[in-house]
């Protein structure tokens, strides 16, 4: 280490803040003051967030912010200030993030929802999402229940759980996972918000991801669903997590390899260069095999595992941008002369229906 | 009252007098049986020959086997509307044979498939004149080869209109010109039709020795102008407008405005050299998803628009609020369609004017546009995606299914020379200069507009999150009353500049009339010509205004203030219109006077004549005159 830096007058200078890749500090990523409870799993996502953005070194003002309604969706307001936001209505985000991603293709989307956001009321748009593949970062904050209208079951509630009242869940639940797995989704993953390093990882490889990549993030709520007999509590999800591998990632920016123990590992490479590396944690699982994946997800419900990891990847599938066919120039800003065809084009079609 | 109308709207009574350039005709087919392209030539066959003409489709909700009718009205006036009495049926569907030949006036010509035997004892009417034409087996003569066994069934109805041709007196050079256009290229169909219409000709001029005696004589009242449906025009309009996301579901009767817009892509947004498209097409998985991408991208700062009709608004009605709290621009076009519910969904109507004007929870009121051509189609699809960026709310453009899948004539569409108004938004430069003081919903102009920022711009004062939730100025999260209140005022202040923003009605004033009639959209044909007839026929003289868009600009209202009594026509049960012209005029209440017509059929002009003259009208029409038995 070096000393301290002092200034010319000797007395001693503010350390320089830390900054990452494009020179920017982490207070640029950040956002207003949670108003979620405190201990609420979401405030770490949040953080997460900010800590993969500011990792990968994406400019915030191009970054597009996107949530539905629920306590989740709040959290747009807690990272990236100097972002664009949509808070749309409840379970429909996907449908604005698609217009606003096609309408400016140069943006990188976020989303952030719940499960009763993406699994009960948004269940349709989460769908229609996954099969378009639009290049987006969809995060569930998983917590099986509703907490702003104050603890109703949502629909990943476990048949069988309890509520804080005692009142029993009736109804087998929906995992998102095998759901967009089985959708044709191109990038699902499921982590833990106590498992902060897998997390930002996981939200890493997402970002380089060009296409959907779902989260579903076991995220814990303290004030309506962290009771015993709830299968989402911090006590349960720990005893249960069970990741299906160790990640390293690489980015296109980096040359060194990632972090990652020596052992068989399975590499996965993104068209940007950036590599995901898979190394095994005592069960052979390939995350690029999509019906051993499935059949290993159906598996755990059985076992009570809640399997945390990358479950299915595939970067070839093309994004929705791809599909469209539309020019990579924002469409939002196309000049007049891209937009409006010349007279003769009028005239011709008039000529047609003479 | 209508007796005596009938009388004067239908001068061909007589036997032997001819009546020139001016009859409805109906064909009356099941569909599925191909007989759309027939119908088609037929009408532009009498386009061609320079008189002006309209083709209203009255299909089922159906693909295939249910009637359906199509009634082409040529005359000489330039009067397209709707008219409640054919004059000539071409019968070819046995299922409403008898229903369409027992609802015929007196004195009407009826075309027919002998075999329906319509003339047959008990079923023969002495008061219409019949001309039965063995179609099937003369469609068996040029369909024998194995090949064209096939198309028997198409052929048909291209005889019918070779028959029609001889026994009117269209001009069967122009009837094959119409099938060239209406094959573009398919030569062997193209023959085939042809041989067709031939075929009916020469079996008609051979067999009836009297012609029916509406005639079709040539002249020249259709020079330069087009034949097209609303929604193809609106579709045109939003690619002159520079419309780049179209997000749609589809629904009738607006599907083939989002379709039309495609296909104008296909061909004229395509990146010449990058072959790259200058647009983004998605089809949505429902309404809600479709008016939530037109959001998103108009958030974004694209120009986007949607098209549906009434169950798709109401659908779309949660995020339609959002747009409106938020100030998100954004296009609606609603074709209207018959409801409520599924209602009748292949019928007209103008029945969703109270649903988009306060559309969605709280305190809403949108921007309403009423095209009443497709040129104005065409015209307003452009002003439409002006105001919703100038305004920052989202526009809805209010045709209905008359307007947008029947096949209107048109003046050709003028060129647009006005650059894209696309409002007030700050760049980068223009975000620096005003840095911390600048606030997503403050006011500074005075005229409730305040300017916005797009996602992406390279500066970070600049950004912020849009929310459906309380927000104060700098649109933060707000629960506080002054912010709440101060923000849906300023809303109030908006939609007021709106008034000197949107399209202004046009008048037709006419020297001592007090009284005036007041109309919107398609209901603009039955009222002007029901007009018309009130001072020819009834020595009834009224002002006209049509109505063009809300909220009510200042050249509406001193126009109302004017008039002594007000005739409101509309096509709905509950005069949606007059129920907002009481609430917003109070002092004028009791000078409206409702007319309506709400049977899913377009307006005709009868049922204006007869609301104005306090005739009880048929059922599925109405006034207030009838109740409170007032006299123009």
């Amino acid at each position: 280490m070096s000393a301290t830096p002092t200034t010319p007058e000797g007395a001693p200078a503010p350390p320089a803040p830390k900054t990452n890749r494009i020179g920017l500090p982490k207070a640029n990523y950040e956002g207003g003051k949670s108003t979620l409870c405190l201990g609420c799993g979401h405030d770490v996502i949040t953080k997460q967030i900010i800590n993969a953005f500011y990792e990968m070194g994406i400019e915030p003002h191009k970054v597009a912010k996107f949530s539905g309604i629920g306590c989740s969706s709040k959290t747009p307001a807690y990272f990236l200030n100097r972002a664009w936001g949509f808070n749309g209505v409840h379970g429909r985000m996907p449908s604005a993030a698609t217009g606003a991603l096609v309408a400016n293709s140069s943006l990188l989307g976020i989303g952030v929802s719940g499960d009763g956001d993406t699994a009960s009321i948004g269940i349709g748009q989460f769908v229609h999402l996954v099969r378009r593949n639009l290049p987006l970062v969809y995060i569930i904050e998983d917590n099986g229940v509703y907490g702003l209208t104050k603890g109703q079951f949502s629909a990943t509630a476990d048949l069988g759980a309890t509520q804080k009242s005692g009142a029993v869940n009736e109804f087998s639940p929906i995992d998102c996972c095998s759901l967009a797995i089985e959708l044709g989704g191109t990038f699902v993953a499921r982590s833990f918000s106590g498992d902060m390093k897998q997390l930002q990882t996981i939200l890493e490889a997402a970002i380089a991801h060009k296409g959907t990549s779902v989260i579903d993030v076991i995220s814990p709520c303290v004030t309506f669903n962290d009771h015993e007999g709830s299968t989402k509590s911090y006590k349960y999800s720990k005893e249960h997590e069970t990741p299906v591998h160790e990640i390293g990632f690489v980015p296109f920016f980096e040359e060194t390899l990632a972090e990652i123990p020596a052992g068989d590992t399975k590499e996965v490479a993104f068209p940007d260069g950036s590599v995901l590396k898979f190394r095994g944690v005592g069960r052979d699982y390939d995350p690029t095999d999509k019906e051993k994946a499935l059949k290993t997800i159906h598996e755990s419900h059985a076992k009570q595992e809640i399997l945390t990891g990358i479950l299915y990847i595939d970067p070839s599938k093309p994004s929705l941008s791809e599909t469209l066919g539309a020019t990579s120039e924002p469409l939002a800003t196309l000049s007049l002369e891209k937009l409006r065809p010349g007279r003769e084009a009028l005239e011709q079609i008039m000529e047609s229906l003479r | 009252m209508s007796s005596v109308l009938i009388e004067t709207t239908s001068r061909a009574g007589a036997p032997g007098e001819a009546v020139v350039n001016d009859f409805s005709l109906q064909v009356a087919t099941a569909n599925g049986s191909g007989s759309q392209t027939a119908n088609s030539v037929l009408m532009r066959s009498i386009f061609r020959m320079g008189v002006p003409v309209s083709g209203k489709n009255l299909f089922p909700s159906n693909i295939q086997g249910l009637p359906t009718w199509f009634t082409i009205r040529a005359n000489k006036d330039g009067y397209i509307a709707r008219k409640r009495d054919l004059d000539v049926l071409v019968c070819m569907n046995p299922e409403t044979a008898d229903d369409d030949v027992r609802e015929l006036r007196a004195g009407a010509h009826v075309v027919y498939e002998k075999k329906l035997g319509l003339e047959n004892p008990g079923k023969k009417r002495d008061d219409v004149t019949y001309y039965a034409v063995p179609f099937s087996e003369l469609a068996v003569k040029i369909t024998s080869a194995p090949e064209h066994a096939k198309l028997r069934k198409l052929i048909v109805n291209m005889i019918y209109v070779g028959v029609v041709a001889e026994l009117m007196g269209i001009d069967p050079a122009e009837t094959e010109k119409a099938i060239a256009k209406q094959l573009k290229g398919k030569q062997k169909a193209i023959d085939l039709n042809i041989n067709a219409v031939r075929l009916g000709l020469e079996y008609a001029a051979q067999n009836f020795a009297a012609k029916i005696p509406f005639r079709v004589e040539r002249m020249d009242a259709t020079k330069g102008k087009i034949i097209i449906e609303g929604n193809m025009a609106a579709a045109l309009g939003c690619v002159f407008g520079g419309a780049t996301v179209c997000a749609w579901y589809p629904i009738t009767p607006s599907s083939s405005l989002c379709e039309s817009f495609i296909d104008f892509c296909d061909d004229l947004r395509v990146d010449p050299e990058t072959k790259k498209k200058n647009v983004a097409i998605l089809q949505a998985e429902d309404e809600i998803a479709s008016i939530g991408m037109v959001l998103g991208a108009g958030w974004a700062g694209a120009r986007s628009f949607t098209s549906t009709s009434g169950p798709g608004i109401s659908l779309m009605s949660e995020y339609i609020g959002l747009g409106y709290y938020a100030e998100i621009p954004a296009v609606l076009f609603n074709v209207q369609r018959t409801g409520p519910s599924t209602g009748l969904p292949t019928r007209t109507m103008q029945g969703d004017i109270l649903l988009c004007y306060f559309n969605s929870q709280g305190d809403t009121k949108h921007p309403l546009l009423f095209p009443a051509s497709p040129e104005e189609c065409f015209t307003m699809a452009q002003q439409a995606f002006d105001l919703a960026e100038q305004l920052q709310t989202p526009v809805f453009v209010m045709t209905d299914l008359d307007l947008g899948m029947n096949n209107w004539m048109s003046d050709a569409f003028p060129y647009p020379t006005a650059p894209l108004a696309r409002g007030k938004v700050l760049d980068a430069a223009a975000i620096e200069k005003v840095k911390d003081t600048w606030g997503r919903y403050k006011d500074v102009d005075g005229d409730g507009i305040a300017y916005r920022t797009l996602p992406g711009t390279p500066n970070p004062y600049g950004a912020f999150l849009t929310r459906g939730s309380g927000h104060n100025e700098k649109a933060q999260y707000s629960e506080k009353q002054q912010d709440y209140v101060k923000n849906v005022d300023r809303l109030v202040k908006k939609f007021d500049t709106a008034r000197s923003m949107v399209p202004k009605p046009e008048f037709q004033d006419r020297p001592g009339a007090t009284a005036g009639l007041l109309a919107y959209g398609t209901s603009h044909y039955g009222t002007t010509e029901a007009r018309d007839k009130l001072a020819a026929t009834f020595g009834v003289t009224l002002d006209y205004c049509r109505l063009r868009s809300l909220p009510l600009q200042a050249e509406a209202v001193n126009w109302m203030r004017r008039h002594e009594r007000i005739y409101v026509v509309e096509q709905n049960r509950d005069g949606q219109l007059v129920t907002i012209l009481r609430d917003e005029l109070p002092e004028l209440a009791t000078r409206f006077v409702s007319v309506r017509q709400y049977n899913g059929l377009p307006l005709d002009a009868t049922t204006v004549i007869d609301g104005v003259r306090g005739d009880a009208p048929a059922s599925g029409a109405g006034s207030d005159a009838q109740k409170g038995g007032i006299d123009a």
